[in-house]
């Protein structure tokens, strides 16, 4: 966990008394709501359908016990009881009255929580590895190089009016669990020829309208240079990026017109011409943010306790503890996933009882942390293996142990036309139905991992262009119509997916999905090749006879 | 429009003259980058002091031979969502050591004037009376700054560490 100091905490504390000042002027009129607009989306808060969202950050996706309780507390007493997970390492209430957001916001920074930059053409919360720290392999803990970025990014002086919101994912793994590669700034932490820490830049990563996925920018950028290359990206980026049209104002589409080995000589230029800003980062200045992060005091523990050998009879631990429970890199003990897509519930939420309930467990049992992680689930990233019999019995009471996850079921879909005034059709009633379809535990296991989708429109906040299957709605004649993808992927091997055939019906979605699941267990090679390594082998085509055969 | 310079409400000593207006005699002028760049020399040997009002969209390198003789340079915000001149106000002050009067013209509302003047702004033709009267109010509102820009002041790290300094001196 990183502490905040004094400094931290009288910042977010002078931001709520700014954004109070904010909401005080725009209610007495002094502010126009065009003027406001770009204030509030600055401080996370959205005019959606019905009423304002609110979104607060995670950043890099940790948070401690004390922090998860004030979401509970946040969602009971300003929203509806509930809250939302987001692809983003964000948490979203979607019944916030506009007066009380400033009491809302000063609650969370009690906590050392804020929702700077959560939306707005600015820099967005820095996500990361939601198992970073944790994970086996890793080159070292993410979470440094992200809270040094989120330090530097908040409230910059410079980036504060993008072209358009500008997102940042660091990774630290063989294996990116933070989808850097559809990012504006994807970096990868890794070690050069002479042992140095540093990253893998790369540029230009983004869904939406016109998707691209990222392209290495410098394979080898030192870490005491990070902020400073950064710097000269946003600067190029700040000047040359478009302005005239909002679809063609991201990064990608700079770097698409340019090419990438202008947009880097460019970049590079920018940054010789820079010298010394006073950005690069000494090993003082590095230690002196990993000095803030504190770890737990891990026990000497076997590998394989007896609690463990005991509940191996149980069919129904065992199916959980496979399915959810993960290598941690110190023996004795795992990362737990905690699934928030239970079979019939929408994607991602948790209520108060839920959160205050996981703080509970996490405090008992993952020395008071917890993790977010860009598919919409909890995790705790420190539970002893003598306590997941335990821990598992507590879950499952809470509806948080469904043995779901990277499985069919294990659906990230953005809000939809049930909440979102940009959606063109719902993307929870499709994402319930499909859980329904596949709510045979034994079915999905036998599926094998396979990530579905769903964005409610061309923003592509359900990410469906890298879901192995992705689904689109659209509007057709006043109708919702989806569009349906394949072969997509978000890692380090990311890929958009190659569309399969005409759109179809809302009514007809879940049927086509189950169409397309059973052609994939009729063409696979054996029962470990993937969904999407099946895609990539025989291509579309023969997915698509089988399934638009009859339709 | 009230201008803010120095920390309060003043008044403009600069006259805007719209591209095809008579030049006044003598007195301080705000020219457009067209007019000045038609005929810097000419504009220069006027008694009066000249300065120019850039676009945000134009490179700064066209200007940068004539600074040290320019009184006032005048950055464009056509909108407050349009942050473009951060980037020239960093690049004049920082890059170009340009030390004359910086002044942000367009949209401006009180939101921007931190921002602003760590990017290097030190004058304000501000949109609402309200908000230039607020001016030195809101400069208070932020102690705490993450980067470091031209303005001097303290980042939290340099801060952080000199205490870690100080502390470490003391036992």
């Amino acid at each position: 966990m990183y502490a905040y100091d004094e400094l931290d905490r009288t910042l977010i504390n002078e931001r709520v008394s700014e954004f109070r000042d904010q909401v005080k002027r725009r209610l007495s009129g002094e502010l126009t709501e065009d003027e406001f607009k770009i204030l509030r989306l600055q401080n996370g808060v959205y005019l959606q359908l019905h009423a304002y969202m609110f979104r607060v950050a995670i950043p890099y996706g940790t948070l401690s016990s004390k922090q998860l309780r004030r979401f509970a507390h946040v969602a009971r007493r300003y929203d509806r009881g509930y809250g939302h997970f987001t692809t983003r390492q964000n948490i979203q209430f979607n019944w916030i009255k506009l007066a009380e957001l400033p009491d809302a916001l000063a609650d969370l920074a009690e906590v050392g929580i804020h929702a700077m930059q959560t939306s707005g053409n600015n820099m967005r919360n820095v996500t990361s590895d939601q198992w970073a720290g944790v994970a086996p392999g890793e080159i070292e803990d993410p979470r440094i190089w992200s809270e040094l970025i989120r330090q530097h990014t908040t409230l910059h002086p410079e980036f504060s009016f993008l072209p358009r919101k500008f997102k940042i994912a660091i990774t630290a793994a063989e294996h990116d669990r933070a989808a850097i590669k559809i990012h504006d700034i994807g970096l990868r932490l890794h070690k050069n020829a002479d042992g140095e820490t540093g990253f893998e830049v790369l540029v230009g990563g983004g869904l939406g309208r016109t998707p691209f996925i990222a392209k290495t920018i410098k394979p080898f950028v030192p870490g005491r240079d990070i902020l400073s290359y950064i710097e000269a990206i946003l600067r190029v980026y700040n000047q040359y990026g478009r302005r005239d049209n909002i679809y063609k104002a991201r990064i990608k589409i700079l770097v698409h017109e340019l090419g990438i080995e202008k947009f880097a000589k460019e970049v590079d230029e920018e940054w010789k011409a820079m010298g010394d800003v006073g950005l690069t980062l000494d090993h003082t200045a590095i230690e002196e943010v990993r000095s803030r992060f504190s770890y737990p005091a891990y026990e000497k523990l076997p590998h394989m306790p007896d609690e463990l050998k005991q509940a191996a009879h149980d069919k129904l631990f065992e199916r959980w503890r496979k399915n959810s429970v993960s290598a941690h890199k110190v023996q004795g003990y795992s990362i737990v996933t905690l699934s928030l897509k239970p079979v019939g519930g929408p994607p991602g939420d948790a209520t108060a009882e839920q959160m205050d309930a996981v703080a509970d467990l996490a405090d008992k049992y993952s020395f008071g942390e917890i993790r977010v992680g860009h598919e919409q689930n909890l995790a705790l990233p420190h539970v002893a293996k003598r306590d997941l019999p335990a821990l598992f019995k507590a879950l499952d009471r809470l509806g948080l142990a469904t043995p779901n996850v990277n499985l069919v079921t294990d659906i990230i879909a953005c809000p939809g036309l049930d909440y979102c005034s940009l959606a063109n059709a719902r993307s929870i009633p499709i994402a319930q139905e499909l859980t329904r379809r596949f709510a045979n535990h034994d079915t999905a296991d036998l599926i094998g991992r396979l990530h579905i989708n769903i964005s409610g429109c061309i923003n592509a906040c359900g990410h469906h262009h890298v879901g192995h299957i992705g689904i689109l709605g659209v509007e057709k004649n006043g109708e919702e119509f989806y569009q349906i993808t394949i072969g997509g992927r978000a890692d380090e091997n990311a890929q958009l997916g190659t569309l399969i055939g005409p759109a179809v019906p809302y009514a007809e979605v879940a049927d086509v999905i189950e169409d397309i699941v059973e052609a994939y267990l009729a063409l696979r090679d054996r029962p470990e090749e993937l969904f999407v390594d099946t895609v990539k082998r025989l291509g579309v085509e023969p997915i698509r006879e089988r399934v638009y055969a009859t339709r | 429009m009230p201008l803010v310079k120095q920390g309060r409400i003043t008044t403009d000593l600069f006259v805007h003259v719209a591209d095809g207006a008579e030049l006044p005699g003598d007195g301080a002028v705000l020219v457009t980058a067209e007019r000045f760049l038609a005929d810097p020399e000419a504009l220069l040997r006027r008694s009066g002091k000249v300065g120019v009002i850039w676009p945000n969209s134009r490179n700064l390198e066209e200007l940068v031979p004539h600074l040290d003789r320019l009184a006032s340079v005048a950055l464009v915000f056509p909108t407050f969502r349009d942050g473009r001149a951060y980037s020239q106000a960093r690049l004049l002050r920082e890059r170009y050591g340009y030390d004359g009067e910086l002044r942000a013209t367009g949209q401006i509302l009180r939101d921007q004037f931190v921002f602003m003047t760590r990017a290097g702004f030190d004058a304000f033709e501000v949109k609402k009376d309200a908000d230039a009267d607020a001016f030195a109010a809101t400069m208070k509102r932020y102690s705490v700054f993450y980067q470091p820009t031209g303005d001097g002041r303290v980042t939290a790290l340099n801060r952080r560490m000199q205490l870690r300094h100080s502390e470490s001196a003391g036992q």
